[in-house]
């Protein structure tokens, strides 16, 4: 392959590299058959790597390649419907797909223009099939701008980044801006950085620039920790070159000429794709030494993380790339000024450095025209839970949570009632119904005691118990808390140990007063944003569920039923009729009574799993 | 601590096949001793000692220690300080139940509870026969197959409790591909 030297050439190979996209990208008088089958993580769980093979398996077979091809691509983001292929020219898109399902879309579709009516999508409100993704309502209201390349482009090729116009961004900037012209263009757009704080990118860079150093430094933070999100992920898998550009970019803007994507070691496959993606553009001469005749020099490495959530947090990140325990420092000094190896530093999200090439591409108003007064853009979210359509969602900033969870969504699963849904992971908060209506950005989340976050949302129903979720996030927040400081490393402990009284019927109504004083004193005298935000989700329960607070407490009751050592079943003699289905799926025996005879459930061996009451057809067993 | 650091290294790297992969990458680092920043390394290098080893025993820690020229402490700080390190074995067939917060809310602490009862083991043991370990992790992306199990290297989407006996029960009928995908992985 040969390098590109200059911007002309870019320019030149993504014209060339177009004809490659063809149909996807809707050219005219292009009539090859592309099949593009998900790659992402939760699609190859379900063997769309099988997929991939029938197809090539069976277009070769059939002597057609040159008319027919089958590629990966990035995540569709429509997730619960996986794996999803989609068919170009017609762009029909076809969900869960089997491998078994393969032969029949190829005989039936690729070979005879029929589609495979069985494998495409169901409204589920008209049971309509709908033939194409644009008529999806997952879709519709879309915006897709730091998604743009995912489920459209092979993310190990290259070439098909070139050809959506990657990396002119970078060839812009490096050939006509100023590092500072870079800068305030960033700060124009209104970009802010999508990890969580929502800090403005332009001026993290401007400080950055401002302090002289010898060495400075780009960070690329794929250390998703939040549990529940997976957009940083899905971009990274799905299109890892915007990514790389953005860094590239970023390092322009502040004088910087070495990068590190510190990247979890739970996401193998993107580890996989970034270092394709690095090795690609390194070859290309888009990374590397005097990259575009510009005389910058830019270059990425991969360092892995080893699970711990804290090191998120930029400074505790930053030692860890360093090789050292990833507990966090205090600030100032920031990174900006000291930070990997004491040296001048910016640490960029994921998705914001995915958003970073359209600002230059599109230009700032462009961008700034999207999103609301304070917040520009748009924002992925990691839609999961209890709510029908898993998967990612990215909307313009300013778009209200019902439109995201009933329109996009598709509502809750199973017809129950919404209850919360829950934003920022492990430092957010719930917002209740009151709010559905409330348009999204940093500012409201944060009033409404919650926050951006990162992009998680998890959609809870009227069968989650809110005590118990507050008691889970904190749990997880024991687990994570690295120790160094005290409030958090006890504080946090105590916490815990009174939300698991609760949720064990020992709560008192003392409990609840003290819960509330520590989250202050955690919150106040927390080292870092770990420490500093985990009592989020108690404090926004007890703000907006302390009725089922004070079941637990004052009742011992567990009003959504899961809290299992309030829970009790019984059979009721009237309905019960012997059949013994209850005692014969009842996991640890706890159930007796003779055929034809009323069953009793032991309630010392009972676990209190409900399987008795799933399998009775007669009602007679409740919860109490 | 009984073994001195020259005792471990040379013991174990002449003979043990192990030892020698792992001596074999760390001469691929080039560590240059006198540059403080070499220890940037480090955590890629206890990842691949625990991709060879399974686990990150003493004489692995100190050989480690030695190559990247500082104190073993140092070296044992950083692993208890990562979840993704062990410094005991796991078993040859990894259960792991996702526990974060969209598995949680679709149930996946009951899926958790029915492989330690199952297993008759808890969460972060091995049964006696070395063969299942259990353990619980936070998130692993694939949120749209809630809950979700990893065994080795094959994802399980939508467990149910009920599911959880066939899962094993088809592991263990094949022994062999589990070792073939770890291999794979």
């Amino acid at each position: 392959m040969p390098e590109i030297q200059t911007k002309e050439q870019l320019r030149e190979a993504c014209e060339q590299y177009q004809k490659l996209l063809g149909s996807r990208l809707g050219l005219q008088g292009d009539d090859t058959r592309m099949i593009l089958i998900c790659g992402g993580t939760g699609c190859q769980a379900s063997d769309s790597q099988g997929i991939e093979a029938e197809f090539q398996r069976l277009i070769a077979m059939n002597g057609l390649e040159g008319k027919v091809a089958a590629s990966i691509s990035g995540c569709f983001g429509f997730c619960e419907k996986g794996p999803i292929i989609k068919i170009f020219p017609e762009n029909v898109f076809y969900v869960q797909v089997k491998v078994s399902d393969v032969a029949e879309i190829f005989e039936s579709h690729i070979l005879h223009g029929q589609k495979v009516k069985r494998l495409l999508y169901t409204e589920p409100a008209s049971k309509q099939k709908i033939d194409t993704s644009e008529e999806i309502p997952f879709y519709k209201r879309q915006q897709r701008v730091a998604l743009r390349n995912c489920g459209l482009i092979n993310p190990e090729r290259i070439e098909e980044y070139i050809a959506t116009g990657g990396y002119q961004a970078l060839a812009r900037v490096l050939s006509e801006m100023t590092p500072d012209q870079v800068i305030d263009e960033m700060k124009k757009s209104g970009l802010r950085g999508r990890g969580g704080a929502g800090f403005l990118t332009g001026r993290k860079w401007e400080f950055a620039r401002k302090y002289a150093g010898d060495e400075k430094f780009v960070i690329c933070n794929a250390d998703e920790g939040d549990p529940g999100a997976f957009m940083d992920r899905s971009i990274m898998e799905g299109d890892s070159h915007s990514v790389i550009e953005g860094m590239a970019i970023a390092g322009y803007a502040i004088g910087a000429h070495q990068g590190y994507v510190y990247i979890r070691a739970e996401y193998p496959l993107a580890v996989q794709r970034l270092e394709i993606a690095l090795q690609q553009a390194r070859e290309q001469g888009l990374l590397g030494k005097n990259i575009l005749q510009s005389g910058f020099d830019f270059d990425v490495a991969i360092r892995l993380g080893a699970g711990a959530f804290v090191c998120g947090e930029e400074t505790a990140l930053i030692h860890s790339l360093e090789g050292k325990r990833g507990e966090p420092g205090t600030k100032p000094p920031f990174p900006a000024e000291a930070g990997l190896w004491g040296k001048p530093t910016i640490v960029n999200n994921v998705e914001t450095l995915a958003n970073i090439p359209v600002v230059y591409q599109r230009g700032a108003d462009w961008f700034s025209a999207i999103g609301t007064a304070t917040s520009k853009g748009t924002k992925v979210f990691a839609l999961a839970g209890k709510v029908n359509n898993v998967g990612l969602v990215e909307v313009p900033m300013g778009t209200t949570l019902r439109e995201i969870i009933y329109d996009i969504g598709g509502g809750i699963k199973g017809g129950a009632g919404f209850k919360a849904a829950q934003t920022g992971g492990p430092s957010g908060g719930c917002i209740p119904a009151q709010y559905l209506d409330t348009p999204i950005d940093y500012e409201s989340l944060a009033s409404i005691g919650s926050m951006m976050g990162s992009g998680g949302m998890i959609i809870m129903s009227d069968q989650d118990c809110m005590v118990n979720l507050a008691r889970f996030y904190m749990e997880f927040i024991v687990e994570e808390s690295c120790g160094r400081c005290a409030p958090c490393r006890i504080g946090n402990k105590r916490m815990l140990e009174i939300l698991t009284g609760i949720t064990e019927g020992r709560g008192t109504v003392e409990d609840l007063r003290e819960l509330k004083a520590l989250s202050e004193t955690i919150m106040d005298t927390s080292l870092c944003g770990l420490g500093q935000t985990a009592p989020n989700p108690v404090l926004s329960t007890m703000k907006y569920f302390m009725d089922e607070y004070e079941a637990h407490v004052l009742r011992k009751t567990c009003p959504a039923g899961v809290c299992q050592k309030l829970l009790r079943y019984e059979i009721l003699p009237a309905k019960c009729i012997g059949c013994t289905a209850c005692a014969r799926g009842c996991p640890v025996s706890c159930i007796t009574g003779a055929v034809k005879q009323v069953h009793t459930i032991d309630q010392s061996k009972c676990i209190k799993c409900g399987a008795c009451q799933t399998r009775c057809k007669f009602g007679a067993v409740v919860r109490n | 601590m009984n073994t001195t650091p020259s005792q471990a290294s040379c013991c174990g790297a002449s003979h043990n096949p192990q030892f020698q992969e792992l001596d074999a990458y760390l001469n691929g680092l080039q560590l240059d001793l006198k540059d403080p920043r070499r220890k940037d390394k480090l955590i890629t290098t206890l990842h691949r000692a625990q991709h060879i080893f399974g686990y990150l025993p003493e004489e692995v820690q100190v050989f480690i220690a030695n190559r990247f020229g500082i104190s073993h402490a140092e070296v044992s700080g950083v692993i208890s300080f990562y979840n993704f390190f062990t410094t005991t074995p796991k078993g040859k067939i990894q259960v792991n139940v996702c526990l974060g917060t969209a598995c949680y809310v679709n149930g996946a602490d009951k899926v958790l509870q029915e492989f330690e009862r199952v297993l008759g083991i808890k969460s972060g043991e091995v049964t006696t026969d070395g063969k299942f370990s259990i353990e619980s992790l936070r998130c692993v992306g694939a949120c749209g197959l809630a809950p979700v199990v990893t065994i080795n290297s094959k994802v399980y989407g939508k467990v149910k409790p009920e599911d959880v006996r066939d899962i094993i029960e088809k592991f263990l009928i094949n022994e062999i591909e589990p070792e073939k995908e770890a291999a794979h992985a």
